[in-house]
């Protein structure tokens, strides 16, 4: 018998259950079973991997700028080479690392935390990863042939207009955006419907993780978000390529209209990077401090908020474009608000730490390591929300650290910690910890050395996106204190690589809940099964691992021979009918490429679209063509 | 990890302290004010700086202090399955959150009364019946400088540097005619962006006489970074003396080398881009050459204006700023020398 849950109730005909779902759940063979595989473990290792590989593009983008920056007007990169790269570095960063990178956390463990055995719709997210990946050549298509975009990763017009910027290389910015909203719209429906609609019996509203609950309201997000950076670059190319006048001012246009559509997305999108990050912190925290986190209630309604507030601050990224005093200081106090939200966060998880008996694990390293960073990036974040304060350090490299420290410090290490955390759960293997523990301090010195110095930077005058300076201003011994830290940071990379590697091949053998964590994802084995759990776990708490073995329940009666899940109420988890989900497909690829083909070619030839969309069309018939059950095939 | 992490902290804020003390006295610095308008907001900023330092501090030592707290190692049980913490415990726990939150949402309010009384007290710095109006014009990669008069004949135009005299509040009228540039002189005040279209205005003024750096704060394109403008603050005297000199048009060469080097100018290409008041060139492309001489830099300030860094620019422009929009001019090295002088002489 192949058991992989820990526990398993007493039913008659248990092997026969588990072999039938071992082949249900079986992936296909080859590249052809490769590109058709609709299961959420593989779709979202898929997502982790490309995004972590694009984590290591961006930050040799980094090291590059790093170099340049070394010595006052230094020669290493030109200025055009520099531009592209900063726009590359940026680009990357925010569209194709974090927030893909949390996406596919996400499609891996939601489905195992609600206890389900797959996303709600499996082709929609294979689909949605495909559309990733076609982002991330074409983007780096453009990277390899010298049309990388050079005009700034939010790509201000008119400087972004056909006028200043002739070529291609904006266009395959604003297109290799839409692939990205494409795929991170879909991962949001995934998600919402997959909390909303499928959770496990027993996993009432209040009792959903708190990591879930991030996603839930990050997706929501994302839905809010998305649409206003489509009409963005709609706008951009549009204007580029059929002539438009939506934001260039030679024709009319109004270039702040971009600005303010731009960051009403934009802004969010910082959230939507950070808010996922917040429910890992949560997470690691409740395991390794042997304690449910402190004011669940106040952690839910303040991440809520968040999400509201998230809306309503994206002026304070345009104070230096003149705005009325009534405005400004709308938005100082809109913008000043969100730290309340984010203070309650941070207070209860240090109450958690308080009450509990914490227990120093990697990634409980990274938390503290996180808690640091990010709290310094809030207080140089409230700074930023003074317009006056603003008027002077707005562009300059204090925002670069800025930034750094709350994207870096609020996303990226916590995100290293689910590493550490998740890692057995993904692979059956624990990472070392020792080697674990040299990667955090080297990461977090290496950090530091690299980002604090240029909060003195940007006081001292240095705005960003400069490719070099001259002596005289004296930014030359900071900027090197910086570079020495990239490095370091590089190390730290380096390091983190090396342990995910020898751990895949030789770490300890983790078990099931190698850290007596406390929700469904450690039921099921390391790695998961393809169907996650032979019988779906009940959650009877808000901790249903920690509750003794012999009072844990199952739901048992769902049929093996075909992807069946429970779909529950939602708001109680009552169970209310059962639902096929559909298995391996080819169709997801088959869309992905036909849509490609309009997307890339409709930056060339707006002819392109129509040519597209028929071949989406086509590719849509295929996807939905009617398959019948072999015992529903009489009556069709 | 405590003490170590405790000692990394205090390493960090005594080389941010250290380096913000040895940062004063710059020429392009937040921290080192020389009108009203970065003085209020210096002064707010170090209010920021000691209020958030502080929180910050705290914070951190509430967070190493659960480090203290006692455990079983790597073995200890769920508290939910052992002993559940006293409901004492709980409501001391809750209320030191809530307390905390409540502070939290009285400082910011602080800081928020702080930062809009500051935004208001820097509107009201400016000069009720009008004043010097200063026209600045961003420009690919260089700026256009324009003194406003109600009297048309008295306006002057120049570029990348302006002259304003000590204690007097300026307006700055910011405009761009192709992409969105940032005015921005860190001593004197914070950015206004240049946005084609639209007019931003801006109130400076210095109180120590001083040449104070500025560059391009918004993404332009190649050449943001060489985009540096510099503030010349003077006394009322010797403002009134360069003003007046500006409003000259160019001094005739009086030697034959300088007389060689205007007819270079005039035959060359350089009279489609560049003006010089008083001369036939009258190009409106380019910076205006009539005081050229009494500038302090050349390329938008790129490089210093001497006549060696001036002959490098004229011959191989695209060494000295890659891609910029000055043409490459064929100029024989027999002509070079006394173009150079002739230009160098337009005091």
């Amino acid at each position: 018998m192949i058991q992989t849950q820990d526990v398993l109730p007493n039913v008659p005909n248990q092997e026969e259950d588990i072999s039938d779902l071992e082949r249900t759940w079986r992936r296909g063979r080859g590249l052809f079973g490769w590109l058709s595989v609709t299961t959420h473990q593989a779709i979202g290792m898929r997502y982790i991997v490309t995004a972590f590989i694009m984590l290591c593009a961006g930050g040799i983008e980094a090291l590059l700028m790093r170099v340049q920056l070394a010595k006052p007007n230094n020669t290493f990169l030109n200025p055009d080479l520099y531009n592209q790269i900063f726009t590359t570095h940026g680009t990357t960063m925010m569209f194709l690392f974090a927030v893909p990178m949390m996406e596919g956390m996400a499609i891996y463990l939601i489905p195992l935390m609600c206890g389900t055995r797959n996303v709600a719709f499996p082709r929609l997210n294979a689909f949605g990863y495909w559309m990733f990946l076609g982002g991330v050549l074409f983007l780096y298509w453009g990277v390899f042939t010298g049309a990388a975009p050079d005009m700034g990763w939010f790509a201000y017009p008119p400087l972004s207009g056909p006028q200043y910027t002739p070529g291609k290389r904006t266009d395959v910015w604003a297109q290799m955006i839409t692939f990205t909203e494409f795929s991170a719209l879909c991962v949001a429906t995934e998600i919402i419907v997959t909390i909303l609609k499928m959770r496990t019996p027993g996993m009432t509203l209040n009792r959903i993780p708190l990591y879930v609950w991030s996603l839930l309201i990050q997706s929501f997000m994302v839905i809010f978000a998305m649409p206003a950076v489509v009409v963005a670059s709609s706008y951009l190319l549009s204007d580029r390529t059929i002539a438009t006048h939506f934001v260039n001012p030679s024709e009319g246009g109004d270039p702040l209209l971009y600005q303010h559509v731009f960051w009403f997305f934009g802004h969010p999108e910082v959230y939507i990077i950070f808010i996922p990050a917040l429910g890992f912190v949560s997470a690691i925290v409740s395991a390794n401090a042997r304690h449910e986190v402190f004011g669940y209630p106040a952690m839910v309604l303040s991440q809520i908020a968040n999400g509201f507030i998230a809306f309503g601050l994206w002026v304070h990224h345009m104070f230096a474009t003149g705005l009325p005093q009534i405005g400004e200081a709308f938005f100082t106090a809109s913008s000043m608000m969100i730290a309340i939200t984010s203070g309650v966060q941070i207070f209860c998880w240090i109450a958690t730490l308080w009450t509990g008996r914490p227990r120093l694990t990697t990634a409980l390293y990274f938390v503290y390591g996180f808690i640091a960073i990010f709290v310094l990036g809030g207080m140089t974040g409230v700074m930023l929300a003074s317009v006056p304060l603003d008027l002077q350090v707005h562009d300059t490299y204090f925002v670069i650290a800025h930034f750094h420290y709350v994207l870096i410090g609020g996303a990226v290490f916590p995100l290293f910690g689910a590493f550490y955390h998740w890692f057995p759960k993904m692979t059956g293997r624990l990472m070392s910890e020792k080697l674990g523990r040299w990667n955090f301090w080297v990461l977090f010195i290496g950090f530091n050395l690299t980002f604090f110095p240029m909060h003195i930077l940007g006081l001292k005058g240095m705005p960003r996106r400069v490719y070099t300076y001259p002596p005289e201003v004296g930014w030359d011994f900071i900027s090197q204190l910086a570079t020495l830290g990239a490095f370091i940071i590089a190390i730290g990379g380096i390091m983190f690589v090396a342990n995910v590697f020898m751990s895949r091949k030789s770490g300890a053998v983790a078990g099931n809940n190698p850290w007596d964590a406390d929700s469904l994802e450690w039921a099921a084995s390391s790695p998961p099964a393809e169907y996650n759990f032979e019988y779906l776990p009940v959650a009877t708490t808000r901790t249903p691992m920690w509750v003794p073995r012999e009072e844990r329940a199952f739901v048992t009666g769902l049929r093996t021979d075909r992807r069946e899940v429970l779909v529950t109420t939602l708001m109680d988890a009552e169970p209310h009918h059962r639902y096929v989900l559909p298995g391996s497909s080819i169709w997801p690829f088959i869309a992905a490429v036909a849509v490609s083909i309009g997307f890339v070619g409709s930056v060339f030839n707006p002819w392109y679209v129509i040519s597209g969309s028929i071949l989406a069309f086509v590719a849509l018939v295929g996807w939905f063509w009617p398959k019948y059950p072999p015992e529903l095939k009489g009556e069709a | 990890m405590s003490w170590y992490a405790r000692a990394a902290k205090l390493v960090c804020f005594a080389a941010f302290m250290a380096t913000l003390a040895f940062c004063t006295a710059d020429v392009q610095s937040v921290v080192d004010p020389v009108g009203p308008q970065s003085g209020k907001i210096a002064g707010l900023w170090w209010f920021f700086f000691w209020l958030l330092g502080a929180i910050f501090l705290l914070v951190m030592l509430a967070a190493l202090w659960t480090l203290t707290r006692p455990n079983r190692g790597f073995g200890q049980e769920p508290l939910e399955a052992t002993h559940q913490i006293s409901e004492e415990t709980q409501n001391r726990t809750r209320r030191v959150v809530t307390g905390a939150t409540i502070a939290t949402v009285v400082i910011l309010f602080v800081l928020i009364v702080a930062s809009v009384g500051t935004g208001k007290g820097i509107s009201e710095l400016r000069n009720k019946e009008g004043g010097l109006t200063i026209e600045v014009m961003g420009i690919q990669w260089w700026w256009q400088i324009t003194y406003q008069t109600s009297d048309s004949s008295l306006g002057v135009t120049t570029a990348n540097e302006i002259h304003i005299p000590v204690g007097r509040p300026v307006q700055i009228r910011g405009l761009a005619n192709d992409v969105i540039h940032s005015f921005w002189v860190p001593n004197l005040h914070g950015k206004a962006d240049l946005i084609p279209s639209r007019v931003n205005t801006l109130w400076i003024q210095a109180d120590k006489p001083g040449v104070y750096r500025g560059q391009c704060a918004e993404f332009c394109g190649l050449q943001h970074a060489h985009m540096i403008i510099y503030v010349v603050a003077e006394t009322p005297d010797k403002f009134r003396v360069w003003y007046d000199r500006q409003l000259q048009p160019a001094a005739p060469p009086s030697d034959p080398v300088t007389q060689r080097g205007q007819q270079v100018f005039m035959n060359n290409a350089c009279v489609y881009c560049h003006q010089i008041r008083g001369t036939d060139a009258a190009g409106q492309n380019g910076p205006d050459l009539t005081h050229f001489g009494s500038r302090l830099g050349i390329a938008a300030n790129t490089v210093p204006n001497t006549p060696g860094n001036l002959g490098g620019w004229i011959a191989d422009p695209q060494s000295t700023k890659p891609g910029n929009h000055m043409a490459t001019i064929a100029v024989n090295s027999s002509d070079m020398q006394p173009l150079i002088d002739y230009l160098e002489s337009l005091k």
